[in-house]
């Protein structure tokens, strides 16, 4: 396979990664900023992204920095938040068409950044706070994005399952924010925690495209001067005892029951036994010929989607399903079941050579796009570890149906959420 | 083999319609791992009244049944063809849209393999009164979803009420109740009739050779026997200019009120650079007029009227065309009457400037750009605009090409009052 490898430079404030590729037709500047993840400061961290593309000292309306983008042959400019296991991660991406494939055009990169530095550096300020009317709008827009969880019945099923299952730690927080917290924000205290982000979150810059390594290093420096700052020493979350499966039941109008079941294991991304973890995953619950999509859906007609979802930086598992709430008993039986089944060795050779077969698809297929390769690296990077894609590979292929039913034998379930339409008459 | 280069894209496209009657479109993708092949039926949910193969009247099949058909197509008498893929690690998947059914995979390696057995699976029927019966329940469990999802509904809700006889209205999975009529003896029916090889599109693209990849695909077709290929004879009610309803509320368990204005528009008749004209320039004129940069946006913004969720597509297919604009909103009344106004305004040409024209084409172009990114979006797109008689590379080219009397032309011609509705997402009072 096509392997890319990054070149790296420190700098005072942060780490560049450059990957020179000539494979696309743009070029892609991505900066991430790390902060552990804290009641105190989720709801401004999320709110702070959008008050940014409001307005910079340069395009000073969310109208002229939009027309700023659309001039720059539609350049993409998002931000969002995310949760990574404890941590907040922003991320702020500009993606910029390569001129080599237009008319008469030049420097479309250097302009792109540019206007990240405008957003992180220069935004607009009205006597040294961001301004009131920019304030109103955002934290409105922020209510109703935080408010609409709801009106996704998948997403919020998924959200109140963390919620309930994490009490106490922080991870339950949503990376979204907390309306509560939402309408005591201030320019200016939103000001303040904005100059201390910039000055304390860990910082990594990534640049992809038809790029030199060197120059665009040098030019990052230059347009992102991020100062000199101490490293976040990381804190270890143990995972809480589960003493009893505690079993959570809401009702809606609606008509298809969400039933979503929390799992805890020990195993993490750092951790030596990720690679089997994955495979575990994928024999349960990733895939179409996993053991939940065969025999919730297949076998049973139980449910158009059964899966398992795999958070390996909290070491949280998910199993999901929408079914009709008569079968409420019938599925989770048949769930618990096929964990077993992985417990227990009970893993065909097959399921494990289709599974490896994909997994490593899906990681050769995350380097054909400049997002999939920025999180494989950001993974290893955040995370302290050295696994490059080809190692990750190797590590996968040597997984045996003896380390699957070891790592399976960590997974506890925790907590089980349902939620369910009306009964019907 | 014909060859030819996009140099502006740097891209080539290599293309032979084999004997059989089947279009295959090959584009190397230099540098990339992997894979992704499409294999395609111009066949979807709108068409459900034709002339079954072999026969001489038309007729009328249950609502869903396209949808359905993609499903069953993955069973096969020793089982599941995702199994097989998985095997081969290729990740399968399928869609079905308003026009078309595809199937495709992606792999980055036994590339061969998963193209052959692509053709066979999708070449290869197998439905038994069991395996029908038994999909009744996953698909159900499908729909009942969407039933939950306000997007979908305030969507679906919308098109409805803009046709009062087109099958576009038919939502594309059909209801719990039209599907129970579907029988293996009808899927076998739609199958014939439209799973012809002379009906169908091959898509790969990738890190491929051409020649190799021609001549896998060629020695499979020629091992296979097909009818004589012909064209079906499909059947579509006359549909009046005006929409059907002109509102609906629809109550749901949601905090956020959804509102979204329909525009019915002539289908247009044009074929090749002159179609894709008209679809440019649609897109064109919903940006200007609705885009993150318009003076609207601000101003609805600024009101509080709106939020990011705030949109606009234009759909243009076989027989029928639309656009639909809208998102959240506090006040979906006062939202759906300005976006009238402001569609009805720009029929007169007002709001449509210079400035705003140039830096709506810029973004398209760029746009544009950035999707010759996805090997998926190539495959796709190539695919829609290949059986609407256009060319997907000439986009960028017709986009540079083309001028703010255009947009102004398109606005004055398809902007009509009468094909107005708007739909809106309620939410449900509590008891």
């Amino acid at each position: 396979m096509e392997e890319t490898r990054e070149q790296s430079f420190n700098q005072s404030g942060c780490h560049v990664h450059v990957i020179e590729t000539e494979k696309y037709k743009t070029n892609t500047v991505i900066v991430k900023m790390r902060a552990p993840l804290e009641q105190d400061t989720i709801t401004m961290r999320a709110l702070l992204p959008h008050v940014l593309q409001s307005g910079t000292e340069n395009a000073p309306s969310a109208t002229a920095f939009r027309s700023a983008l659309d001039e720059l042959y539609g350049a993409h400019f998002f931000a969002d938040s995310a949760k990574r296991g404890n941590e907040h991660v922003l991320t702020f991406t500009i993606d910029v068409a390569n001129e080599k494939f237009l008319h008469g055009e030049s420097n479309l990169f250097d302009q792109a950044l540019t206007i990240m530095s405008d957003v992180l550096f220069r935004p607009y300020l009205q006597e040294g706070a961001f301004s009131e009317q920019t304030m109103k709008q955002e934290k409105r827009s922020l209510q109703q994005r935080i408010r609409s969880i709801y009106d996704d019945k998948t997403r919020y099923a998924s959200m109140k399952l963390v919620e309930e299952m994490y009490k106490g730690d922080s991870y339950a927080l949503p990376a979204g924010g907390l309306l509560k917290e939402v309408e005591p924000i201030t320019a200016a205290s939103l000001h303040d925690y904005y100059k201390k982000t910039l000055a304390e979150d860990m910082i990594d810059i990534f640049v992809i495209g038809n790029v030199k390594a060197a120059d665009a290093a040098a030019k990052i420096e230059s347009h992102l001067p991020f100062k000199k700052r101490k490293a976040i020493l990381k804190e270890n979350y143990l995972s809480h005892k589960t003493e009893e499966i505690r079993v959570i039941r809401e009702m809606q109008d609606i008509n298809q029951g969400k039933l979503n079941i929390g799992c805890q294991t020990s195993i993490t991304y750092a951790d030596p036994q990720f690679a089997a973890m994955q495979v575990f995953n994928g024999v349960f619950g990733g895939f179409a010929h996993s053991k939940l999509f065969m025999n919730v859906r297949e076998k049973e007609s139980l449910a158009y989607y059964a899966a398992s979802r795999f958070d390996s930086h909290k070491g949280f598992l998910m199993m999901l399903a929408g079914i009709d709430q008569k079968n409420y008993d019938k599925t989770v039986q048949i769930m618990n079941e096929q964990l077993d089944e992985v417990k227990n060795g009970h893993i065909s050779d097959l399921e494990m050579d289709q599974t490896k077969a994909l997994l490593k698809n899906q990681l050769q297929e995350s380097a054909d796009t400049a997002r999939g390769m920025v999180e494989v690296l950001y993974n290893n990077i955040a995370a302290g570890v050295d696994r490059p894609i080809d190692k990750w590979i190797e590590e996968i292929d040597t997984v045996t149906k003896e380390e699957v039913s070891a790592v399976a034998k960590t997974v506890v379930v925790d907590t089980v959420y349902f939620l369910s339409g009306k009964e019907e008459a | 083999m014909k060859k030819t280069i996009f140099d502006q894209m740097n891209e080539t496209v290599y293309h032979e319609q084999l004997e059989n009657g089947l279009n295959v479109y090959i584009l190397p993708k230099v540098g990339f791992n992997k894979t992704y092949v499409t294999f395609t039926t111009n066949y979807g949910s709108i068409d459900n009244d034709f002339i079954p193969e072999g026969e001489t009247d038309f007729l009328h099949v249950p609502d869903g049944i396209a949808h359905f058909l993609e499903h069953k197509m993955f069973e096969k008498e020793d089982g599941d063809v995702f199994q097989k893929f998985s095997s081969q690690g290729a990740s399968a998947n399928a869609f079905t849209s308003f026009t078309r059914t595809a199937y495709l995979f992606s792999a980055t390696s036994n590339i061969k393999e998963n193209t052959e057995t692509l053709l066979d699976f999708v070449q290869a029927p197998y439905f038994t009164e069991q395996t029908v019966e038994k999909e009744k329940g996953i698909i159900g469990q499908e729909i009942r979803m969407y039933d939950d999802n306000p997007d979908w509904r305030v969507y679906f809700g919308l098109i409805e009420n803009l046709y009062k006889h087109h099958p576009v209205k038919i939502d594309i999975a059909g209801t719990v109740e039209s599907i129970a009529d579907i029988t293996k003896d009808y899927l076998y029916t739609c199958y014939e009739t439209f799973y012809h090889p002379a009906n169908m599109s091959l898509f790969i693209v990738g890190p491929v050779d051409p020649n190799e990849m021609m001549s896998l695909v060629r020695q499979n077709q020629s091992g296979k026997t097909f009818a004589e290929p012909k064209s079906v004879e499909r059947r579509f009610p006359n549909e009046p200019a005006e929409s059907a309803e002109k509102h609906r509320a629809i109550h749901m368990s949601v905090n956020t009120p959804k509102c979204e204005v329909g525009l019915k528009m002539p289908a247009s008749l044009k074929t090749g650079t002159e179609k894709l004209k008209v679809e440019l320039a649609a897109g064109l004129l919903l940006e200007i007029l609705f885009g993150k940069s318009a003076a609207f946006y601000e101003k609805s913004y600024n009101e509080g009227l709106i939020d990011d969720t705030f949109g606009f597509d234009y759909t243009g297919e076989r027989g029928f065309s639309f656009a639909l604009v809208g998102g959240d909103t506090d006040e979906p009344e006062k939202l759906a009457e300005r976006i009238k106004t402001q569609l009805l305004e720009a029929k007169d040409g007002q709001n449509i400037t210079d400035e705003s024209f140039n830096r709506a084409r810029k973004k398209k172009i760029g746009a544009q750009l950035r999707a010759f990114n996805s090997p998926e979006y190539i495959a796709n797109q190539f695919t829609r605009y290949q059986f609407n008689g256009l060319n997907l590379f000439e986009t960028v080219p017709v986009l540079e090409a083309m001028t703010i009397e255009d947009v102004i032309g398109l606005a004055e011609k398809m902007i009509q009052e009468e094909g107005f509705s708007s739909c809106f997402i309620l939410p449900k009072e509590t008891a």
